[in-house]
C-alpha cells in the first residue's frame, strides 16, 4: 500500500514538473514582461537594467530553477493588473470556487447515482425513457445557455433567487464562506445547478451503463440463486461493482468542475478563481495565468491520487501486490 | 413408492423474440427422488441449463415458462411470484454454476458472501453464522477455513472457488442442488475432486442433485439416473449404466459414439498392430521440429529495484528444460493441467514468445537465432486457437480472413489467384466456397473452427500448432473437426503439435505425447506406451482422474 502510494506520488511529481516547464515558458516567452512592467517612456538602458535586476538575462536553467523554488514557496509574482501577489489573489478567490464545486459535485453525484440505478433497474419503464431523454438535453445544451435560462426563470421572472454574486459572506480566518448566511445559500443554488447539470447527466448515464453490465454477470445470477433479497443484490452486490469506473470519472469531473467553472462563474459573476482567470486573460496578466495553470494541474494530480487510493479500498483485487 | 423430491411435468420455456417465438424447452417431464443424482446431458442449445434456470424461477424476459407443473416435495412452485421464489432459492434449492471465476462477487470476502446467505435463510446471529460458514468451508475441503474465510475470491484457485460455491449452495441445507456444468471450467485432476466433494456432501445430507453437463464422463462418474436432451426435448431416460451401455435412441447412440474414450487405443497404432508392424516414430528420418532444452522464465519481482539489483526476486519458470522432437507427418500431443506451460511452449514455437534459453529448430534452422529464419517460420508454422469465436476478426469477411496469410507472405498477388486458393481451401475444410463473403458470426462454432483451419492451411505450412482446438466445441462437432484434421494430415502430409487437456482426444490423435507438469516435461514417448504403461506418478494421477464413460459399472 505504502509503496503504491509512493510510486503514485513520484509520478505526480513528474507531471507537476512538466506543467511547471510549460507554465514557466509561458511566463518567460509570452510577450515581454519588461514591456508590460515599464511605461512607454522608459529608455532601452532602463529596460536592460530592469531585465538584469530581475534575472531575465540569466541562462534558461537558472531562471527555471528560480521559478520552481519560488513556486514551491507559493510565490508566483505580482499580478500586472491588480498589483497584488498572485498567490494571495488566488487564495482569496479559492473559497468561492471550492464551495461552488463541492455543492454542485454533491448534487451531481447524489442525483446521478440515484437516477442511474433507477433507470438501470427499470430498463423498460416509461419513466426511464423520460429521464434518459431529459438527460440528453442536459448533455447537449451549453452551460451558459442553461445559466442564462435559469437566471431568466428564477431571478428575473419569479424573483425567487438572486441572479449574481455570492451574497453576504462570513470570514472564518482567511476562508470566506457563503454557507452561513441566508443570502449566501440562496446565491449558490442557481450556479451550482448550472455547473452540476452536465456532470449529473454524465454520472447518471455512466452508472446506468455499468449497472446494466454488472446485472448481467454470473455472480448476480448466483446471488439471486442464493435467494438474497432484491435490496442486497442491487445495492450491495451490483452497486459496489459499478463504483470502480464511476469513481474514476467522478474524480476527473470534480477536477474539471473546480478548474473549469469559468463559464458558470462568468455568467453568474461568481467571485471565484474562474472569473479571475477570465479577467486576467483579457489583459494578458501572465503571472496569474501561469499560476492558474499550476493550480489546475495540482488539483488534477491530487484528485487522481485520491481516486487511485479509493480504487484500492473498493477493489480487493488490486491489493494483491501489497500482500495480505 | 416414495414421493419424488422434485417433479417436473410438461415444462416449456419459450423465448418471445422479434423473429418469432423460440422454444428452448419443449414439454419435458422428469422426477428426482430424495438423495438421487440425476444427470442431464446434451449438446449446447439442448435446453439443459434452461431447465435448471426454469426450476429456480430465474428465467428472464423475453423468456417465459409456460404450461408447466413443477412440484417440490409435492408443493407447486411454478408460477410463484418473485418473493415466493426468493424463499425457495438458496433455502430449498441450491445452485452451483459453471464458472467459479465469475460466480462469486469479487469485491466481498467469501465469508461475507457466506454469512449473508446463511443469515438470509437461517435465524442466526453474526458469530453463529460465521461459525457455520467455517464449518461449511471445512466440509467442502478447504484447508484452514478459519483463515481463508476472510480471503477474497481472487485469492483462491479455480477448484477452491468451486468448493466455496458448493458451500454457498449448501449453506441453508437445501433439499435439492442444481449443479450446472460444475466442473467444465476446471482441470481434470481438480474436476475429479469437485465431483467427489459434491457427491459426498449431497449423499451425507440426503440432498437430491440435478447434475447438468455436456460431459458424459462426469455423468458416468457421479449420477444414478440420467436424461438425454436434444433440442428442448427429452430423448431418453434411464439409469446411467443402461443408457451408456445400451442406448436405444439414434441420437444417444450418435452422442456416445462421438465421445473419444481414454480407454480406446490410438486407431493408427491399432491398425498397424493388426498388420503386424511395429510403429516406429520415424526413426529413420531427421525430425521436422526439434525443441532443445527450452526455458521460459517470467520475472514477477515486485519492483524495478529488485529486478535490477537482485534480492527479493521472484522468477517463474513457465517452461523448464523441455526437449522433444516431432517427426514429419506425425502428431505430437502435449498434455498437462492449466498453468503447466503447454501454451507457453506453443507460443515459443510459433514465434510469439522469445525463449529465455534453448532452441526451437525447424528442419535444422533455429527459428529464433538464425538469419532469415523468421520468414521461413511465418510460412511454415501456423496456429489454430482454442476459441473460434475470439480468434476470427468479426469485422472481416471469411474470404479476407483466409486470404490474409497469403497476402501477408506475398505468396501471390493476383486477386483471381487468391480467390481461387481461398475457394480451394474452403472446399478442403468441407465448407461451401460460396461462404467466402459471409462474416464469422454467421457460422456455428464448428464451422468457425474449420475457417480457422483453412486460414492456417493457406500459407501451405509444414506444421500446425493446435492449442486446444476442440475444447470449446460440442462432442459431436469435436469428432467432426478431429476427423477433418486427420484427413488433412493424410492429404498434405501435415505435422501437428496438439495441445489439449483432454487426454482422450490426445490418445486418439497423437503418435507421440509429452506430459508437462509445472513447466517440466515429466514424460515423453509413443502415445500407447505413455497411456498404456505410464511411468511418472503425475501421468498416472492424470489418467486416473479422467472421468470416463467406460468406468460405468
Amino acid at each position: 500500500m505504502l509503496a503504491f502510494i509512493l510510486r503514485r506520488l513520484g509520478q505526480s511529481i513528474v507531471v507537476m514538473l512538466v506543467v511547471a516547464v510549460v507554465s514557466f515558458l509561458m511566463f518567460r516567452y509570452v510577450g515581454d514582461p519588461i514591456i508590460s512592467m515599464v511605461g512607454q517612456e522608459a529608455s532601452i538602458a532602463d529596460q536592460e537594467a530592469l531585465r538584469d535586476r530581475l534575472g531575465l538575462n540569466d541562462p534558461f536553467y537558472v531562471q527555471f530553477f528560480r521559478f520552481i523554488t519560488n513556486a514551491l514557496q507559493g510565490q508566483f509574482g505580482i499580478s500586472y493588473r491588480l498589483q497584488q501577489p498572485v498567490t494571495e489573489l488566488i487564495l482569496s478567490r479559492l473559497p468561492a470556487t471550492i464551495e461552488l464545486a463541492l455543492v454542485s459535485a454533491t448534487m451531481a453525484l447524489a442525483v446521478g447515482l440515484v437516477l442511474g440505478v433507477f433507470t438501470a433497474l427499470r430498463p423498460r419503464s416509461w419513466s426511464t425513457g423520460a429521464i434518459m431523454s431529459a438527460s440528453l438535453v442536459g448533455v447537449s445544451l451549453p452551460t451558459f445557455l442553461i445559466g442564462i435560462g435559469l437566471i431568466y426563470i428564477f431571478a428575473v421572472e419569479l424573483k425567487w433567487l438572486p441572479s449574481f454574486g455570492r451574497g453576504e459572506v462570513v470570514n472564518l480566518g482567511w476562508w470566506r464562506t457563503g454557507f452561513l448566511t441566508e443570502s449566501g445559500l440562496r446565491s449558490i443554488i442557481l450556479p451550482a445547478i448550472t455547473l452540476s447539470l452536465f456532470q449529473m447527466t454524465l454520472i447518471m448515464r455512466l452508472v446506468r451503463a455499468e449497472m446494466l453490465e454488472v446485472l448481467r454477470q454470473d455472480y448476480i445470477k448466483f446471488a439471486r440463486a442464493r435467494g438474497l433479497s432484491k435490496r442486497a443484490i442491487n445495492f450491495g452486490h451490483a452497486l459496489k461493482n459499478t463504483l470502480v469506473p464511476v469513481i474514476t470519472i467522478t474524480g476527473l469531473q470534480l477536477g474539471s468542475v473546480i478548474a473549469f467553472a469559468i463559464v458558470t462563474e462568468t455568467v453568474f459573476q461568481w467571485p471565484g478563481v474562474g472569473s479571475l482567470f477570465v479577467n486576467s486573460v483579457a489583459v494578458v496578466d501572465v503571472p496569474v495565468m501561469a499560476a492558474y495553470l499550476m493550480f489546475v494541474a495540482f488539483i488534477f494530480v491530487a484528485i487522481n491520487l485520491i481516486v487511485d487510493v479509493l480504487y484500492y479500498i473498493v477493489d480487493p483485487r488490486l491489493r494483491v501486490a501489497g500482500g495480505r | 413408492m416414495t414421493e419424488p423430491l422434485l417433479s417436473v411435468r410438461d415444462l416449456k420455456v419459450v423465448f418471445h423474440l422479434r423473429r418469432g417465438d423460440f422454444t428452448a424447452v419443449n414439454g419435458i417431464s422428469f422426477d428426482i427422488m430424495p438423495g438421487e443424482v440425476l444427470g442431464v446431458v446434451g449438446e449446447s442449445g439442448a435446453g439443459k441449463s434452461m431447465t435448471g434456470t426454469a426450476i429456480m424461477g430465474l428465467v428472464d424476459p423475453p423468456g417465459e415458462v409456460s404450461a408447466s407443473e413443477i412440484r417440490l416435495m409435492g408443493e407447486r412452485i411454478d408460477g410463484l411470484d418473485e418473493e415466493g421464489f426468493r424463499k425457495i432459492r438458496g433455502k430449498r434449492i441450491g445452485m452451483v454454476m459453471q464458472d467459479p471465476l465469475t460466480s462469486l462477487n469479487p469485491l466481498y470476502t467469501v465469508g461475507e458472501q457466506l454469512v449473508e446467505t446463511i443469515q438470509r435463510h437461517l435465524p442466526l446471529n453474526n458469530a453463529q453464522a460465521r461459525e457455520r460458514a467455517i464449518k461449511l468451508l471445512a466440509e467442502a475441503g478447504i484447508p484452514s477455513p478459519e483463515e481463508r474465510i476472510d480471503a477474497y475470491p481472487h485469492q483462491f484457485s479455480g477448484g477452491m472457488r468451486q468448493r466455496v460455491v458448493i458451500s454457498l449452495a449448501l449453506a441453508a441445507e437445501p433439499d435439492l442442488v442444481i449443479a450446472d456444468e460444475p466442473t467444465s471450467a476446471l482441470d481434470v485432476s481438480v474436476q475429479a475432486q469437485i465431483i467427489k466433494v459434491l457427491k459426498d456432501l449431497c449423499a451425507s445430507r440426503g440432498v437430491g442433485v440435478m447434475l447438468i453437463t455436456h460431459d458424459m464422463g462426469v455423468i458416468a462418474e457421479a449420477a444414478d439416473r440420467m436424461i438425454v436432451m436434444n433440442k428442448g426435448e427429452i430423448v431418453e431416460t434411464g439409469t446411467v449404466g443402461d443408457i451408456i451401455k445400451r442406448p436405444r435412441e439414434p441420437y444417444t447412440i450418435k452422442l456416445i459414439e462421438a465421445i473419444p474414450s481414454i480407454k480406446s487405443q490410438n486407431p493408427r497404432y491399432a491398425a498397424a498392430a493388426a498388420r503386424g508392424e511395429v510403429v516406429a516414430a520415424n526413426d529413420d528420418t531427421a525430425p521436422l521440429v526439434s525443441v532443445e532444452n527450452l526455458f521460459c522464465e517470467f520475472d514477477l519481482s515486485p519492483s524495478v529495484f529488485s529486478r535490477l539489483f537482485g534480492g527479493n526476486r521472484k522468477i517463474v519458470k513457465a517452461v523448464n528444460d523441455v526437449s522433444f522432437t516431432i517427426g514429419r507427418g506425425s502428431t505430437y500431443g502435449l498434455v498437462g493441467e492449466s498453468g503447466s506451460g503447454k501454451s507457453t511452449c506453443a507460443r515459443m514455437m510459433v514465434g510469439l514468445q522469445p525463449p529465455t534459453a534453448g532452441s526451437v529448430k525447424l528442419e535444422g534452422t533455429d527459428i529464433w537465432k538464425d538469419k532469415g529464419a523468421s520468414a521461413k517460420r511465418r510460412r511454415s508454422i501456423q496456429m489454430i486457437f482454442q476459441d473460434p469465436y475470439a480468434s476470427l476478426n468479426p469485422r472481416w469477411r471469411v474470404g479476407e480472413i483466409i486470404a490474409e496469410p497469403i497476402r501477408a507472405l506475398g505468396l501471390t498477388s493476383s486477386r483471381a489467384e487468391i480467390n481461387d486458393r481461398v475457394a480451394d481451401l474452403l472446399d478442403k475444410v468441407r465448407l461451401d466456397p460460396g461462404v467466402m463473403n459471409k462474416y464469422p458470426h454467421e457460422f456455428s462454432g464448428g464451422q468457425r473452427q474449420r475457417v480457422a483451419i483453412a486460414r492456417a492451411l493457406s500459407s501451405q505450412p509444414e506444421i500446425i500448432i493446435c492449442d486446444e482446438p476442440t475444447s470449446a466445441l460440442d462432442v459431436s462437432v469435436q469428432a467432426q473437426v478431429l476427423e477433418l484434421m486427420t484427413a488433412l494430415q493424410e492429404e498434405f502430409g501435415l505435422t501437428y503439435l496438439l495441445i489439449s487437456h483432454n487426454l482422450a482426444v490426445v490418445r486418439q490423435m497423437a503418435d507421440a505425447v509429452g506430459v508437462l507438469h509445472n513447466g517440466v516435461l515429466v514424460e515423453s514417448g509413443p502415445v500407447e506406451e505413455i497411456f498404456g504403461n505410464p511411468q511418472a506418478d503425475y501421468t498416472k494421477m492424470l489418467l486416473e482422474a479422467v472421468p470416463d464413460i467406460s468406468k460405468v459399472a
